[in-house]
């Protein structure tokens, strides 16, 4: 709250800077009349300014907030009387610091509170306010001195446009590679949880076993105590609802892309190409919504009229919908790339007296072949990564099986389950999450750079 | 071999014949074809009918709730004994059992306890609350008797609506043949009606369907998309600048593009692990926060921004760059005086884009603790919140069946949302976009 507060102080603080910065520059040459004396526009030296009150004083106050619960913290476990801390565990710890932090904010605490626990709790309250007096003091002087150093270097021969520029090409710089540090961010994180993963369960066990049941037994006498984490019904799980989805997607997708771009009137296809990809921009929670209390009910009832058992959860409801929800990706990408095949090849084809159909089929589906490809792979990968539709539709336990009609579960299902609700972040069971996830991250990143690299190969062709 | 015996006799058999015979054949398949085309792009069709249909069909009721009205004696010294119009004397009064006085009123001849209990089950228990607030609004109706709307319980409010059968066999449904004796009365008086539901845009999540609304993940959404647009603008049109007008061609700049392409298509969840392994388990952002989800979310709408920048600026002639290098701007000058604000609007677009998909976004938030249940309407960026999606999804999982009606009238504002934001994209680009 006092953070927002300090930050329009500083923000407050820049602009004056910025005033001051340019008044300054005109004043150092005698007035606007002698304004071609100076190295840079007046605008410059108030940005060089504002950047040197703001960029010191807003990094300062981000490390303070940053760090300053893990200083106090340390400091107030520090000062707890030895004989608390004594003979506990680390979570036990965590466990108290916990209380003493929800006692400070006058939350419901779980254990009972003793005279030290209450002194704790003042003490973080007091540190606290401590804190957020500094950083206003810290935080305000150093504003205060970086406009003061910029106001002492406003000279007219100071190069300021040169610096202010220097700063927004660093920013940019630093911009840019936020993707780069993304995907750094990504394969550290899941690496080190699955790596901790691994030496929990064996590699081997992860990706060759058939049983699935990653639930640990809170007492030790429990069945299935310590968990069973063999992948293969979720791949299996996966990959019968991906062929599901792409036997939807691909026939309509493929068929409409042509019909449209081939066959269909202007009005036709300026009508019809918008309405089919509206389908790509609805969220994937409302196909969710649309698997789950429409289609499955309706395959539920279908199939008990002809007689056969279908699970409330099937995998052919959440194929079925993921399967619409893929069509715009096959049919936008298929249109691109039937777009590209050269007119000449189709008149070449026309001239031989073939008719439109053997022409598409025969001509233009080959040329096109490995963009179209391209796309299908790309369209896979989106199958693979779906989240919410089978969260929604398709079930929670892990079967084995061949069969549509019965209840399966996928790697992102799993992902979801295991790490929503609260775990303990140490687990084999949340980290077996990550491992999944690392799994998912390496199959669809694969995906998308052969798909990539056959769809640029297929472009340069034509080019 | 039909086409040979086909031929008359004694004449050599020509290409034309040949051709000629399997025309019939050939036209039909041209036919098949087209039929086959015609069909997928209506089957395409359908589903987006059908998709839209079902939900408005199971969501249109829901911006409508049930009332009974009653005649409510407001009396002074059951309210307010001492006449001091203090607002806590006022907040403290039970209403609820002004409520169920008013309606066994209407009810003389309920005298069982069982079945009283029965009779004012089909109040919500949040009308006692709803009753306070109109009270405390005007203490002048206290010491009066009004005529109030009063919120039915979500099983006599399914009933009104249709989705409780009335004929069904009464261990089939919620609702007991009594009530809907009292509910036919009621309904002959006239005290029943559907009024607009005011409550699903102004409360918070509620496990009781009629007082549950979409208020709390509305400004949930707000925020995060608030605090995901400022950071992700800049940022994505910082890196699109430099990546297009100022890196010169080498490694890292590669290294950078590929990884751009890429991460567009990594899957949503994978980001929200990286949220829950980086933002919360590493630097110790509060969990199911506006900030933690725009952080997530910044991250995955970046690739998209870029993307678009990038597209907006490569459509920018390069005569303009030459032109404004000419007369001495320098490469920075030119670029924010000349090139950006020309290819602002395709930026724009991009960046619209990219806040629908944030908007729609579920499954990371999932991961990073967006699933909490929460009453409270959030108030700024580190409060525990939610989001419209994720909210839909909470409610989907509800067994009641007065949520159905309420998910899917939320996916309807979701939906509405999208459009909206998509069509100001739209129009965006047709507004400003030019023909070099």
């Amino acid at each position: 709250m006092y953070s927002w507060i300090l930050m329009l102080v500083v923000l407050t603080v820049m602009t004056l800077a910025y005033q001051l910065g340019r008044r300054r520059a005109i004043m150092t040459v005698g007035g606007p009349a002698q304004m071609k004396h100076l190295h840079s526009l007046p605008a410059y030296y108030g940005l060089y300014a504002a950047l040197w009150a703001g960029i010191p004083a807003l990094l300062l106050m981000g490390l303070w907030i940053g760090f300053q619960d893990q200083i106090i913290i340390g400091l107030v476990t520090n000062s707890l009387p030895p004989g608390v801390r004594e003979g506990l565990s680390s979570g036990q710890i965590s466990l108290l610091i916990n209380d003493i932090r929800n006692l400070a904010t006058g939350n419901i605490v779980s254990a009972q509170v003793t005279p030290e626990i209450q002194a704790a709790a003042d003490h973080y309250n007091q540190l606290q306010s401590v804190s957020q007096w500094a950083m206003w003091a810290a935080v305000l002087a150093l504003a205060l001195s970086g406009s003061a150093f910029a106001w002492l270097r406003t000279q007219p021969r100071m190069r300021a446009r040169n610096r202010v520029e220097s700063i927004f090409l660093i920013s940019m710089i630093v911009f840019s590679s936020i993707a780069i540090l993304t995907t750094l961010g990504i394969v550290l994180s899941v690496v080190f949880e699955s790596l901790r993963f691994f030496q929990m369960v064996s590699p081997l066990e992860f990706f060759f076993g058939t049983n699935w049941s990653p639930q640990i037994a809170l007492r030790s006498d429990q069945v299935g105590a310590s968990g069973a984490f063999g992948t293969i019904p979720l791949f299996t799980g996966t990959l019968m609802i991906s062929v599901i989805a792409m036997l939807v997607a691909v026939p309509i997708g493929l068929l409409s892309a042509i019909y449209l771009s081939e066959y269909a009137s202007r009005q036709v296809r300026a009508a019809a190409k918008p309405i089919l990809e509206v389908l790509a921009g609805i969220p994937t929670v409302v196909y969710g919504f649309f698997a789950a209390l429409t289609v499955a009910p309706f395959i539920r009832s279908v199939g008990a009229a002809m007689g056969l058992e279908v699970a409330s959860e099937s995998a052919l409801a959440a194929g079925l919908v993921m399967g619409v929800m893929i069509i715009p990706f096959v049919s936008s990408l298929s249109d691109d790339v039937i777009n590209a095949v050269p007119q000449s090849l189709r008149d070449g084809s026309y001239a031989l007296g073939a008719t439109q159909s053997e022409t598409i089929r025969y001509v233009i589906i080959p040329a096109a072949l490995p963009g179209i490809v391209g796309s299908i792979l790309l369209a896979v990968s989106r199958a693979i990564g779906e989240t919410m539709i089978v969260v929604m539709a398709a079930g929670l336990s892990a079967n084995l099986t061949a069969n549509p009609l019965e209840s399966v579960t996928t790697v992102t299902v799993q992902i979801v389950t295991l790490l929503t609700g609260d775990q303990e972040f140490d687990s084999a069971k949340t980290l077996a999450a990550f491992a999944l996830g690392l799994t998912l991250f390496i199959v669809t990143l694969a995906l998308n750079v052969i798909a990539l690299s056959i769809v640029r190969k297929y472009r340069e062709q034509y080019e | 071999m039909n086409e040979l015996t086909s031929n008359p006799p004694g004449r050599p058999r020509r290409t034309l014949d040949i051709v000629q015979a399997s025309l019939k054949r050939r036209y039909a398949r041209e036919r098949r074809f087209r039929f086959l085309g015609a069909t997928a792009v209506i089957l395409g069709l359908t589903f987006v009918v059908l998709l839209f249909a079902d939900i408005i069909l199971k969501g249109y009721t829901a911006f409508q709730q049930t009332y009974i009205r009653l005649p409510i004696e407001l009396a002074a010294e059951s309210i307010d004994p001492d006449g001091t119009r203090d607002p806590e004397t006022l907040a403290q009064a039970d209403y609820m059992k002004l409520i169920r006085e008013a309606l066994q009123a209407r009810f003389p001849d309920v005298t069982d306890r069982n079945e009283r209990r029965l009779l004012s089950s089909m109040i919500s228990v949040g009308a006692a609350d709803l009753l306070r607030q109109q009270v405390m609004d005007d203490p002048d109706l206290i010491g009066t008797t009004q005529e109030f709307w009063i919120l039915a319980a979500a099983d006599i409010d399914m009933l009104i609506k249709g989705h409780i059968d009335r004929k069904a066999a009464e261990a089939d449904r919620r609702v007991k043949d009594q009530m809907i004796g009292w509910i036919e009365r009621l309904e002959a008086e006239g005290r029943i009606a559907k009024r607009f539901n005011t409550i699903f845009f102004t409360h918070g999540n509620s496990r009781e369907p009629e007082l549950s609304g979409i208020a709390g993940a509305l400004m949930g959404s707000f925020y995060t998309l608030l605090l995901t647009l400022v950071l992700s603008f800049p940022i994505g049109v910082g890196a699109a600048l430099y990546l297009e007008e100022f890196a010169p061609k080498n490694r890292w700049t590669d290294l950078i593009e590929v990884n751009i392409n890429n991460l567009a298509a990594v899957p949503s969840i994978v980001f929200g692990l990286l949220g829950l392994a980086v933002f919360i388990t590493f630097f110790g952002v509060p969990r199911s926060t506006p900030l933690v989800a725009a952080l997530v979310l910044t991250l995955m709408t970046l690739p998209t921004i870029i993307i678009a920048s990038r597209a907006a600026l490569k459509s920018v002639p390069p005569s303009i760059r030459e032109a404004a290098l000419g007369v001495g701007a320098s490469p920075l000058q030119t670029q924010f005086h000349h090139v950006l604000p020309l290819a602002m609007p395709g930026m724009l677009t991009g960046t619209i884009i990219g806040m629908a998909q944030a908007l729609g976004e579920t499954a990371p938030l999932l991961m990073i603790g967006m699933i909490a249940f929460i009453v409270d309407i959030p108030k700024g960026f580190t409060d525990v919140a939610t989001v419209l999606p994720v909210q839909i999804y909470l409610w989907a999982d509800s067994p009641e069946r007065g949520f159905v009606e309420r998910t899917s009238a939320a996916i309807m504002v979701l939906l509405a949302f999208l459009f909206a934001m998509n069509l100001a994209a739209v129009l965006l680009r047709r507004r400003f976009e030019r023909r070099w």
